[in-house]
């Protein structure tokens, strides 16, 4: 099963000894203080982890899959994730059938 | 943004917490998330985002330098899907949470 925000708050209690509320609220603020960083562009670089990078895209055709009609895909921009060394290499090795 | 940054921008949101406490929980938090996908584990964060393991097949490489071909094994990398909250916040969508 997929790890969640409620596992990683289980662990903080386990591991580092915050209590509950204290590790609910730090997982939250974690993914916050990222989204707000991101929010205000500028990327965030976790070493050993990877990057959160911004890409501004141009106005680009497209079409509505279902109608074939073509509409264009306004300018926009998004978030990339570029996975560090450190992480791409301990993945690699994984030899199962990956969570979809 | 870098991780101590985070590690600050959090300490100081949680001013109860001694700031090398958020240090070791911010560390433990990414631990815990490379540790996941290296055992091909998702990772889904609601308002954030969702993190997968892609499979990229065997396949032949050169080595740049003298051009000779290098066997590549297959192999899985880590791909991250933005949430509808990120996405939106990030393209100046401003939704809150």
């Amino acid at each position: 099963m997929a790890l969640t925000k409620a596992d990683m708050a289980e662990r903080l209690f386990d591991e580092v000894g915050l209590n509950k509320r204290e590790a609910k609220e730090l997982v939250d603020l974690f993914f916050e203080e990222i989204r707000t960083s991101l929010e205000g562009g500028e990327p965030v670089k976790l070493s050993s982890f990877g990057n959160f990078d911004l890409r501004d895209k141009n106005e680009r055709p497209g079409r509505n899959p279902k109608t074939g009609e073509e509409i264009p895909i306004s300018a926009r921009r998004v978030v990339t994730f570029r996975p560090g060394q450190k992480l791409k290499s301990r993945v690699e090795g994984y030899a199962g059938t990956p969570e979809q | 943004m870098t991780k101590s940054e985070l590690i600050d921008a959090i300490a100081g949101k949680q001013a109860h917490l001694a700031h090398k406490d958020v240090e070791v929980a911010v560390k433990t938090l990414l631990e815990h998330m490379s540790e996941a996908l290296s055992n091909g584990r998702r990772i889904e964060i609601r308002g954030f985002g969702s993190f997968s393991l892609h499979y990229r097949p065997a396949r032949v490489g050169r080595n740049p330098k003298t051009g000779e071909p290098v066997a590549l094994p297959a192999k899985h990398v880590p791909h991250f899907k933005p949430g509808k909250q990120l996405r939106e916040r990030v393209n100046g969508e401003s939704s809150g949470s």
